[in-house]
């Protein structure tokens, strides 16, 4: 298996206050380390998810993995190359697609066309197949209709599409989704989270950087952090599975879980690895039936 | 709701509107010149003729252009009654203690008068027709030479696209601060200009907060899409001349002669 993410022994830590990515690092005196040691490595065509509460560093990892922030220990490679490589920096940001918050924040055209136009200009692709990019991205998170609109007309989950088509159109081999669904309504939400899959269908690697259970329970692997380090790295029902641990870093288990964990405690005999609403259901069924 | 119409573009599909903008950019700049080259009241009745074909073929409304007007129709007024009474003159049309008014003074608010109308329609009609980011695009390829001698053509026309982007988005944000403030008992509506200049400021100081995080947010996202300056730089939607562009010069040339011609007549013939 191709890695195309790695970081090694990564540390960082904010000289002032962030105040782009709302999560408060180091608010209170002495600063804290945002990362303490991670070490991460995800696979080609991998759907990772990267779940903790506010302040555990996991948006301050997704800023090293394109390169917009470098760590002061360790280092971080995108397909073999080092982000600390200036000469390379734009073919990592190139490779790596972030998608962030504010999907206000992120859309710089006044025409979504031209929106999603704006990265392939910046690569200096030839007018003809910028055209063609265009075209393709915004068909693969069907928004084609809206081409010609202004954004500010757009929801949210529209506005987000928008964002990752801008990155679509750049060809990246990854895409950071960096709290992406937060400030959506559960429609656009789910807008979003259908396009991200159906992307890593088709052999993106995903990074969802997230803090709901529900999105993280669909990845292929969860690493949960806290306090700036990885402490919980898995599968989603051996993520799940450990109520106790993630109630204990102040992390909610999903729905399901929970709700399996509660029929198991009342007595209920229900099998290990119950994590979406839907693996709940044919358990129940199966109970039902015996 | 707010309502903004940026730039105050009218949706139409004219033969203006299809003009290329740098175009219309550099016939609108030569318009302007050549009308104060203007020196009788017969090359006005042209440039006159010449606007009211420009407008019919734009499809623009004519009142979309006087609602134009209206907001400088102070200035135009202003700018007359100066003229009446500081030009010099000897023909005496009627003196009122200190105030003489010649004929000539008429003459020079007349001209300025009609000058500053023609220069307003003119300019309307251009940004009726272009869409801004058009115009921000023929005014980043008219600022091109001026590159040499250190003018950031590129990143001007940047900001200009940034900020009519925003406009809309800031906008909104102030009617919820708005909303947010008069829901705990501000007052922006009563009290004289002083007390409504200072009811204000908690509006301000968060839009400008807000903004200053929206400007850092937009950096970041430019930069993870590889925004490097004009460096290397291509564009989707490449602007072309075409055959009507040349129509379009054409025509203004004609126009142009038509008018010294006239100048060169009514010198002779003593016509004002």
């Amino acid at each position: 298996m191709e890695i195309v993410v790695k970081t090694d022994e990564i540390v960082f830590k904010y000289t002032s206050q962030p105040s782009t990515d709302g999560e408060g690092e180091n608010n209170e005196t002495p600063p804290k380390l945002a990362l303490d040691g991670v070490s991460i490595a995800i696979a080609k065509g991998e759907f990772v998810a990267v779940l903790g509460h506010n302040g555990s560093g996991k948006s301050t990892l997704a800023k090293h993995i394109n390169g917009l922030l470098l760590p002061e220990q360790g280092a971080v490679w995108v397909k073999g190359i080092s982000t600390a490589d200036e000469e390379k920096m734009w073919e990592i940001r190139q490779s790596v697609g972030m998608v962030f918050q504010n999907p206000d924040n992120q859309i710089i055209a006044t025409i979504v066309e031209e929106d999603v136009a704006f990265g392939p200009e910046n690569l200096g692709i030839p007018p003809t197949e910028i055209r063609q990019r265009v075209d393709e991205a915004l068909e693969a998170v069907g928004m084609t209709k809206y081409a010609g609109n202004p954004p500010h007309h757009l929801s949210g989950g529209q506005k987000q599409r928008v964002a990752i088509a801008g990155i679509l159109a750049m060809r990246p081999d990854i895409i950071v989704m960096d709290e992406s669904t937060a400030m959506l309504d559960p429609i656009g939400r789910r807008e979003v989270l259908t396009v991200a899959k159906r992307l890593n269908d088709e052999g993106i690697t995903i990074i969802l950087i997230t803090h709901y259970m529900d999105e993280a329970a669909q990845a292929d692997r969860i690493m949960v952090m806290n306090g700036g380090k990885v402490v919980m790295e898995g599968i989603p029902s051996e993520i799940f599975t450990q109520i106790g641990r993630l109630k204990e870093i102040g992390l909610d288990v999903p729905q399901a879980v929970e709700i399996a964990h509660k029929l198991r405690l009342g007595g209920l005999n229900l099998p290990e690895g119950i994590v979406t609403g839907k693996q709940l259901v044919e358990a129940l069924m199966n109970v039902h039936r015996n | 709701m707010l309502k903004v119409t940026i730039g105050q573009y009218y949706p139409a599909d004219s033969s203006i509107h299809r003009l290329d903008a740098r175009m219309k950019l550099l016939c609108t700049m030569i318009f302007i010149v050549v009308i104060f080259f203007i020196g009788n009241f017969l090359g006005y009745a042209l440039a006159a003729l010449y606007l009211a074909v420009v407008i019919k073929v734009s499809k623009v409304p004519p009142k979309f252009l006087l609602r134009g007007l209206r907001a400088i129709l102070f200035i135009i007024v202003f700018t007359a009654i100066l003229n009446v009474f500081f030009t010099p003159g000897e023909t005496l049309v009627f003196e009122l203690g200190f105030v003489r008014v010649t004929q000539e003074g008429l003459l020079a608010a007349g001209r300025m008068g009609l000058r500053l109308v023609m220069l307003i329609i003119g300019s309307s009609i251009l940004t009726l027709t272009t869409t801004p980011i058009q115009l921000t695009d023929a005014i980043e390829f008219s600022l091109k030479p001026l590159k040499k001698i250190g003018v950031p053509a590129h990143e001007i026309a940047m900001m200009m696209t940034i900020a009519l982007r925003f406009i809309p988005t800031l906008m909104e944000e102030m009617d919820k601060i708005m909303k947010a403030q008069m829901a705990r008992g501000a007052d922006f509506d009563t009290g004289g200009i002083v007390k409504k200049a200072r009811s204000l400021v908690p509006l301000l100081v968060p839009l400008f907060i807000s903004a200053f995080r929206r400007a850092e947010e937009l950096a970041l996202a430019m930069e993870s899409r590889c925004y490097r300056g004009d460096i290397g730089r291509t564009r989707m939607k490449q602007m072309k001349m075409a055959m009507r562009d040349l129509g379009a010069f054409v025509s203004l040339a004609v126009f142009t002669a038509g008018l010294f011609a006239l100048n060169h007549v009514a010198a002779v013939f003593g016509i004002w």
